[in-house]
């Protein structure tokens, strides 16, 4: 048989070996990347810090005076982090979504789960209206998280009929998605001057909000994702390949999507109630990832967690450096700054990818 | 040596019965086996059902397999065209370490070098599952197929997208792999010619029923063509002594 480009066979398994080689290298860079990024997002704000204190700082805070530990550690490293977090959490939700639906349109933002989340804060911040009454304190995030959580379920319940395709949950959630902006466009059209600025500063997506709590939550639901999603690494890639090639494969393509998907929700869903709307992330962190690492989820996952975070991160870094002492909502930032990027990405990018 | 009959079996789509009451004769390994018959015939809905991916009623009798028969019994689908940003060599590598653990011996890579070059599409290796043609598709599949080292293969129109040099070399391929390992290959085919000169029996389904199975000179006759496929034809030797179908017209 012609083929173009003769590779003798003996060469094909150094060559993957060294393939898969240049992808480890790749996440290490992400990972050297990240934690350049976190540094300067702890060192810059309205008192900056040479690099070497804020280090110093981290590895010894009794060491550091009362006013630098209580900058880098109380007030500037629970937004780091949860930069960090959010974004692993948004990427990795949309790199799953986008593997299980098998549409490269597929993300949080997209399948109507932050809009759900919009919707449940503002029903708090406009109407006064606690789903959960115990707990009226924490009503606007709770809102937030029970809404996604539910708009999350009705594609997981629809996901289950019989006879629904990819295709259609993909429709279902963008008829979510305008469903619930209606429903939140009614609720500003309502509400008093001062709550109609609450919802529209909640809807853009701020990481001020972050607490150490929050922090821990989000963390958290990353530390029980990963792990699963790891073990069925190779069934989620080969559920790439479509769902006859897979099932062919012996993956049991059902229950991994329902269970996918059910993990994906809460991925969305925690950090969307923490922070608000940051659509960008969960839609372009997997896209970068796919184009540095491929498909193959033992690369893929780590790599789209990454992206994620380090997007996030950057994006707090550049907004600091841009507009000195402006604290800009982040998703806002995080879409201006990352779309020129992506941009480029895709055009430099010339494999056929989707 | 593995021996695969089936007993009654239907497959269900739904509610709806797509293929009923197929019992075969017992076909053993180390042999070609054409199913052919129409389009929507209920070929590729048999062949899952026997996979397991369907369900319904009656029985697969699996004997003299070394493997469990999850594992035993392989399932090649039509073409499909795939997005994924995956090498060649990556998706077959996939198709052999499902269920198994992120480390890669190398053992495992030997063998998939060793497919690859057998299939002739070692210098695709590298290149993205996006990049291929349907017939360079259909080779990797073959592969994705033959790394899992099934006992009963069933190969749903393998040779659809190739050209002629192609599917005579992987028809041959697959024979001598059957007759080397012993493997039962069950093969889909639209060209008769190819069951006659390739496989020692044929199987033929129609309406989601078996319509008649044995030994493929037997079987393939011009009034099973006339009767199944609708096609006034003859099936004569050619001067080297092998049987050919000649269609003559389509019956009226």
């Amino acid at each position: 048989m012609a083929v173009s480009e003769l590779i003798p066979a003996e060469e094909g398994r150094g060559l993957y070996r060294a393939l898969a080689f240049r992808r480890i290298l790749v996440i290490c860079g992400l990972i050297v990347a990240l934690v350049f990024s976190f540094s300067f997002d702890l060192a810059l704000g309205p008192a900056r810090y040479p690099l070497s204190e804020v280090l110093a700082a981290l590895i010894n805070p009794s060491g550091a005076d009362l006013q630098t530990r209580v900058v880098l550690w109380d007030i500037r490293m629970p937004i780091a982090l949860m930069a960090i977090s959010v974004g692993a959490c948004l990427s990795l939700a949309g790199a799953q979504m986008q593997t299980i639906l098998a549409n490269p349109l597929a993300s949080p933002f997209t399948l109507g789960i932050s809009a759900a989340a919009s919707f449940g804060a503002a029903l708090g911040l406009v109407a006064g209206v606690a789903i959960f009454p115990a707990a009226v304190h924490y009503m606007v995030p709770l809102n937030a998280f029970l809404m996604a959580m539910a708009a999350s379920l009705f594609i997981y319940l629809m996901s289950t009929v019989r006879g629904v395709t990819v295709q259609t949950i993909v429709l279902l959630g963008i008829a979510l998605v305008f469903t619930f902006n209606a429903l939140l466009s009614l609720l500003e059209y309502l509400a008093s001057e001062q709550a109609l600025a609450a919802v529209v500063f909640w809807t853009m997506g701020s990481l001020t909000k972050a607490t150490w709590g929050k922090v821990f939550a989000t963390f958290a639901i990353l530390i029980v994702c990963i792990p699963f999603f790891a073990r069925h690494s190779w069934a989620l890639t080969a559920l790439r390949l479509g769902d006859v090639k897979a099932a062919s494969f012996g993956v049991n393509i059902k229950s991994l999507r329902l269970k996918t998907l059910l993990g994906v929700s809460l991925l969305a869903a925690i950090p969307v109630s923490f922070v608000g709307t940051i659509g960008f992330v969960g839609l372009v962190g997997p896209h970068i990832a796919r184009m540095l690492v491929g498909e193959d989820q033992r690369f893929f996952l780590p790599a789209a967690i990454l992206c994620g975070a380090l997007m996030l991160s950057a994006t707090s870094v550049v907004s600091k450096i841009i507009l000195p002492g402006a604290i800009l909502p982040i998703g806002v930032i995080t879409a201006l700054v990352g779309v020129p990027f992506f941009f480029v990405l895709i055009f430099a990018d010339r494999r056929q990818s989707w | 040596m593995v021996t695969l009959q089936l007993k009654g079996l239907g497959a269900r789509y739904g509610s709806t019965l797509a293929v009923e009451g197929v019992s075969t004769p017992v076909f053993s390994g180390g042999e070609l086996t054409a199913v052919i018959g129409p389009n929507a015939a209920g070929k590729s809905t048999l062949f899952k059902r026997i996979a397991g991916l369907l369900k319904g009623p009656g029985e697969v009798v699996l004997e003299g397999n070394k493997a469990a028969p999850r594992d035993a019994i392989r399932y090649m689908p039509q073409d499909t065209h795939a997005n994924a940003v995956l090498t060649v060599y990556e998706s077959v590598l996939l198709a052999a370490k499902q269920g198994e653990g992120w480390r890669v011996k190398d053992a495992e890579l030997v063998e998939i070098d060793q497919i690859l070059k057998a299939l002739q599409i070692d210098g695709l290796a590298f290149r993205n599952l996006g990049e291929l043609s349907g017939g360079q598709r259909q080779l990797v599949s073959i592969a994705q197929a033959l790394v899992r080292r099934p006992e009963v293969l069933m190969m749903d129109e393998p040779t659809s997208a190739l050209d002629l040099y192609r599917q005579v070399e992987v028809l041959n391929f697959m024979r001598d792999l059957a007759r080397r390992q012993g493997t039962l290959v069950l093969i889909a085919l639209h060209d008769l010619n190819h069951a006659l000169r390739f496989c020692k029996n044929t199987m033929v389904i129609a309406g989601g029923r078996l319509m008649a199975a044995g030994p493929s000179e037997d079987v393939i006759t011009s009034s099973m063509l006339r009767d199944i496929y609708r096609v006034e034809a003859r099936v004569e030797a050619c001067s080297r002594g092998e049987n050919h179908v000649i269609i003559d017209r389509s019956a009226a």
